[in-house]
Order: C-alpha cells, then sequence, then structure tokens
C-alpha cells in the first residue's frame, strides 16, 4: 500500500492576547491508501485541529509553526493558499461534526454538490448534473433528481451528512478527513453513515482520517488508532492492539470508560481531573497529574514514544526497559 | 401570500383609523385656530365665525373626525384650508420629490453601507474596521440640517460644483442628479452608518459558520465564498434594516426638504402645521403612516425570495 499521508513532528499554535498558545505539540503520524486511521482522544486534545491543520482551514489566529505535512510526496506546509485550495475538495476533502449547519441554507443540495465539480472538474451542466446524481445514489439518497431542487432544511440530519459526503466524495478524493461525522446523528443513523464510509473507502481505495470520542466508532472503523491527549500522540496502533493490549494509562483510562453490555459487572471508571488549559506549563508528561502509574521520572522528564510492537508506540515511562511491570493495584479494573 | 397582503392591508386600515384619530385629536386640542390664520389680523369675530362656518370647524369634533373618516372612506382627502387645493392634489404635486429624495437616500445608503459593513467584516480590527466604524457611528450621530448646511457651504458655495437646492429637475436628466446629490447624501447618511453597522455584526456570524467552513474545503475561492455564500445569508437581517430605513426616509425627508428647499411632502406638511391646515396635515400623515406599512409588506415579501426557509403558504 502506498503511503498517502505523512505528517512530522507537526506544532499548531494559536496567536492569543496571552501569547502563543500551542494546541498540537509535536504530532507525527501517516496514513496509507485504503487505510482508516482514527485520531482518538477527549474534546480539546488537538484531534480537530491537527486535522484542520492538514487541510490548511484553521481558524484565523492559528498557525502551523513546525513540523511537515507530506501529502503524496509533496509538501503542504510551504505551499501558497493558491495551490491549497487546488487540493482542497479535490484530492483532500473533509466532512464535518454538524450536518444541521454544515449546508448553507440559502443554496440548493444541487448547487452545494455540483460546486466543487465546477471549482475542479472542466464539465457541462449536464455531466454535473448526472455526476450529481450518481453521487447523490452512491451514498444512498432517495430520489436524488428531486433532491437536487431541495434546500438544506428539508433534509433530515442523517440526510445531510449524506449529502455532506456525496460533496466530500465528488472530486474522487484519494484522503478523506472526516471529524466526528456521527456525533449529532442518532445511533441507527451513525452505523448507516460509518458503514457508507467504510464502504465507499473500499470501492475508492481512499485514505480516511476519522476523528472521534467515540471507541465504539474506532472499533467498528478503524485500522489503526492514534490516541491523542493534550495535543500529544501518547499512544499509536492497529485496533486490535489498542483493544486488546493498550499500553498507555490514557487509553486504558479511555477504554475502560466505555460501558460494556455484555459484562454486567463491568464498573465504569472515569479519569480523574480533566484535561489542562492550552497555557497551562506542565513539567514531564502533560498526562501525569491524571496518571494512576505516575512515578518521579514522569514528572522529570517528558517520555519518547517507546516501541511495543511493528505498529504499536507508546508515549510513556512504563514501557522503558526494566519498568514495565504495571504496579497492579493501582490499574483500572 | 395573498393571504400575508390581504392580512397586513388589514391591520394597515386599523392602524390608519388610529393614527387619524391621533392626529386629529392632537391638531384640535393643540393651540391655535385655522380660522384667525385664514382672516388675519384684521378679521373681525363675525369674519372668524364665518370662516368656521364655512370650514366645519364650528361642529363638535367627534363629529368633524367622523365626517371626515367618511370624507377618507369615500376616497376624499378634504380641501386644503389655505388655498382650496384638494389635499390629494397637493400631495400628488409633491409626493414624486419625496420619493426622488427617498430613493436617492436610499441608494447612497446601501452603496456606502453594505460594502463598508462587509469589508470591515472581513478585515476585522484592520484600520479599515476601526475608521468605518468610527466613521459610521459619526454618521449616526450627526444631525441631518447641521450636515446638509456644511455639504452646501462646502461644495454648492465654496466650490461651486453642485447646486445649493431644489429638485425641480427630473432625476434622469444630468441637472436633477446634480441636484439631488447633496440632499441625498445629507438624509442617506445615517441609514449608511446603520446599514453599515448591521452589515458587519451579520457578516461577522456568518462568516464564522459551519457552512463557510465546508465550502472552503471544498476548494472555493475566497472570493465566492465571502459574495456568494456569505452575502447572501447575512442580507437577510440586512433587509429588514434597509426596509425599516427607507420607511423612515420616507417620513423623514421633512428637514432635509427644508434645508434644500424641496418641495416635498415633508414642506407640505410643515407648513400644514404651521397654518393648522388639518386636512392636509392629516393626509401627508396618512400617506407617511400607509407607504410605512407597504415597505414593510414588500420587506417581508421579499425575505421570502432570499430566504428559502420562508413561506407564506
Amino acid at each position: 500500500m502506498e503511503q498517502l499521508l505523512q505528517v512530522n513532528d507537526l506544532i499548531t499554535s494559536f496567536r492569543t492576547t496571552g501569547g502563543k498558545l500551542p494546541a498540537v505539540r509535536g504530532v507525527s503520524f501517516s496514513v496509507n491508501e485504503g487505510e482508516t486511521l482514527c485520531i482518538v482522544g477527549e474534546s480539546g486534545c488537538g484531534k480537530s485541529i491537527t486535522t484542520l491543520s492538514v487541510i490548511g482551514l484553521l481558524p484565523n489566529n492559528g498557525e502551523i509553526s513546525e513540523g511537515s505535512i507530506k501529502f503524496q510526496g509533496e509538501e503542504l506546509t510551504t505551499k501558497k493558499e493558491k495551490e491549497l485550495r487546488k487540493l482542497r475538495g479535490n484530492d483532500i476533502s473533509m466532512i464535518f461534526q454538524e450536518p444541521m449547519t454544515a449546508l448553507n441554507p440559502v443554496f440548493t443540495i444541487g448547487y452545494q454538490l455540483m460546486e466543487p465539480l465546477k471549482t475542479h472538474r472542466r464539465m457541462s451542466n449536464k455531466e454535473m448534473r448526472s455526476k450529481s446524481i450518481d453521487l447523490l445514489k452512491q451514498v444512498g439518497i432517495p430520489d436524488p433528481e428531486k433532491k437536487l431542487k431541495q434546500f438544506p432544511h428539508e433534509l433530515s440530519g442523517g440526510m445531510r451528512q449524506r449529502v455532506l459526503i456525496a460533496i466530500a466524495l465528488a472530486c474522487n478524493p484519494s484522503l478523506l478527513i472526516a471529524d466526528e461525522p456521527t456525533t449529532a446523528l442518532d445511533v441507527t443513523i451513525q452505523a448507516q453513515i460509518l458503514d457508507l464510509i467504510d464502504d465507499l473507502k473500499t470501492d475508492l481505495g481512499m485514505g480516511v482520517v476519522m476523528v472521534t470520542h467515540d471507541m465504539g466508532v474506532v472499533a467498528e472503523v478503524a485500522d489503526r488508532v492514534m490516541v491523542m491527549y493534550a495535543g500529544n500522540v501518547v499512544e499509536t496502533g492497529t485496533v486490535d492492539e489498542i483493544f486488546s493490549s493498550p499500553k498507555h494509562p490514557y487509553t486504558k483510562g479511555l477504554l475502560a470508560s466505555v460501558p460494556n453490555v455484555d459484562d454486567t459487572d463491568h464498573k465504569l471508571e472515569a479519569i480523574p481531573g480533566s484535561l489542562p488549559n492550552l497555557n497551562e506549563t506542565i513539567h514531564g508528561c502533560r498526562f501525569h497529574p491524571r496518571c494512576p502509574f505516575a512515578m518521579e521520572k514522569c514528572v522529570e522528564k517528558d517520555p519518547p514514544q517507546f516501541k511495543v510492537s511493528q505498529q504499536q508506540y507508546s508515549k510513556c515511562w512504563l514501557q522503558e526497559e526494566g519498568i514495565s511491570s504495571e504496579p497492579k493495584d493501582r490499574a483500572y479494573s | 401570500m395573498i393571504g400575508l397582503i390581504a392580512k397586513r392591508f388589514l391591520q394597515l386600515l386599523l392602524l390608519l383609523v388610529g393614527i387619524s384619530f391621533l392626529v386629529f385629536m392632537s391638531m384640535h386640542l393643540a393651540p391655535g385656530d385655522p380660522a384667525t390664520i385664514i382672516g388675519g389680523p384684521t378679521a373681525t369675530e363675525s369674519d372668524l365665525s364665518a370662516i368656521r362656518e364655512e370650514l366645519g370647524l364650528n361642529k363638535p369634533v367627534l363629529i368633524q373626525y367622523f365626517e371626515y373618516v367618511g370624507g377618507v372612506l369615500q376616497g376624499d382627502l378634504g380641501y386644503s384650508f389655505q388655498n382650496n387645493q384638494g389635499v390629494a392634489e397637493a400631495i400628488a404635486t409633491r409626493f414624486p420629490q419625496t420619493l426622488n429624495l427617498a430613493i436617492g437616500s436610499m441608494i447612497v445608503a446601501v452603496i456606502i453601507g453594505v460594502p463598508a459593513g462587509i469589508i470591515s467584516a472581513i478585515k476585522q480590527n484592520s484600520w479599515f474596521d476601526f475608521s468605518s466604524t468610527t466613521i459610521a457611528l459619526a454618521g449616526i450621530s450627526i444631525p441631518n440640517f447641521w450636515l446638509g448646511a456644511m455639504l452646501i457651504l462646502v461644495f454648492s458655495v465654496q466650490l461651486q460644483w453642485l447646486p445649493v437646492g431644489g429638485l425641480s429637475a427630473p432625476f434622469w436628466t444630468i441637472e436633477g442628479i446634480k441636484q439631488l446629490i447633496l440632499p441625498a447624501i445629507t438624509l442617506g447618511t445615517a441609514s449608511a452608518a446603520m446599514i453599515a453597522r448591521m452589515s458587519r455584526s451579520a457578516m461577522l456570524e456568518v462568516i464564522r459558520a459551519d457552512y463557510i467552513r465546508t465550502a472552503r474545503a471544498k476548494g472555493v475561492h475566497n472570493n465566492t465564498v465571502i459574495w456568494i455564500h456569505a452575502l447572501r445569508n447575512a442580507m437577510i437581517p440586512v433587509i429588514t434594516v434597509i426596509g425599516l430605513n427607507f420607511g423612515f426616509l420616507l417620513g423623514g425627508t421633512i428637514i432635509t426638504e427644508q434645508v434644500f428647499a424641496i418641495n416635498g411632502v415633508g414642506r407640505l406638511m410643515i407648513d400644514a402645521i404651521a397654518a393648522r391646515d388639518f386636512p392636509v396635515v392629516q393626509g401627508t400623515v396618512l400617506l407617511v403612516a400607509t407607504l410605512f406599512v407597504v415597505v414593510n409588506l414588500v420587506v417581508d415579501i421579499v425575505y421570502a425570495f432570499v430566504d428559502p426557509r420562508i413561506s407564506y403558504e
């Protein structure tokens, strides 16, 4: 499988009245063709900002301060806005969290769906129309001819998210970024949308980056998982590795806070404390104030990424040789 | 849509009854007798009572009111006390100038206000934004009569570029446009400022919307994002302000007409009030009220075209 996206040591910061605050602190990851990478973490851990950095849609006060983003071998951080625009909606597409507000209320579905085609492809109106109808069919929208003339408020949330997926797929992108695409939808619709993205990934051979805080979504769609905490990647691995043998205490905490319907005795654990503020200086590992396994070393020095297996890495001193035996008494049940 | 229009006209009718009653009563309660003004200082008491008899002013006020309303319902706005001209006719000859001035001012207000507000929003906190919001504040605060006088002083007296007053030439001639420029700026400035402020805040809200990010994620050019995706949404509240302002402009030409010696409805009204010319005051006030309601109805209809979520079916 070809490597599609390679992000190295990405630092994204925000200019605020209190100075420059890093929201993403040296994140590295890669995505291959036909692969789904899930970025998991609490709200505010920097997962959305990471993806917005990739597609170049950071808010006005945000900027990539360091690091490199290579897409199909080309460096994106040095590209001009005009060149990035040619990639957006064409080679890299993105779907967002809120289908209810992500479509422009005053334009028809047809107009909004044809817009990426108009922008990136030379097509006649007739070709665009038939392509739009195909796209709507592809994402499972009934009666596509009629939908083209309708306005967003005439569609349900699930249908709107399908339209947004159709818009994202219009130019056959090689990379699809989905930022919590199912958060605002109810559970049955959620499953349909996830299946749809998964099917389309297989059919079109796209790479998918899915941002989520829902471990259920991860289990369903991910090939590989990247866990983020306070702007850092704390653990990466295949979906099996993350679920069956998580190494980082934060990953374990995340998994322990998911209810288990098969095990009625399962005790739901919450990770104590809350995510540090962007401007909070924490010495050593940024998770140590909340970590049940924190040692002296964790306060002194920020841990590097330790290799656990071929694909699994954990940014935790517990993985350092010699102290990998975990103190059982304080572990999550 | 037809239901909406019918409902509005019913409301208009009630409104006009209320307004006419208030105006009628306040005119009669206010000091000053039309008969003494018409008769002049030399008129004897018997002259005055003859005048009152002729104008129907000796009848009880309520009877006078009902007679007036009865006339209006039959399309008769009555006759001016001063020159025996029909009120409808007097308004008809003056109204085109007022409409000309109001539309001219509205054009000035929209042409300046909308782009200024939008550019301010796109370049928030830039020097353009700061100066445009400051000028807008000044524009709202400056009184019409002062601005008008200053414009005349600079552009008519000093530079002699534009005429001092009058609006008699038709607006499609060069002379007509020249006559219109200063009064339109005088009257339109406050509206321009209000429209600019509204456009700015509406645009600021819209450019942070999720659908703007969606448009950017499609790779659409920034100009298209702003002037197509954002503008149409931002215009929805701005249209309300434009409509309201147009209503105000139609009724608010009095001072500007006075400053620029324009023979419009505003001056007709002021002269009539001074002369206690009751029927003319009534007629002009009813006209302004009707126009206000009609303009707002038009705004509501325009809404349905701009915003597909609004339907009057």
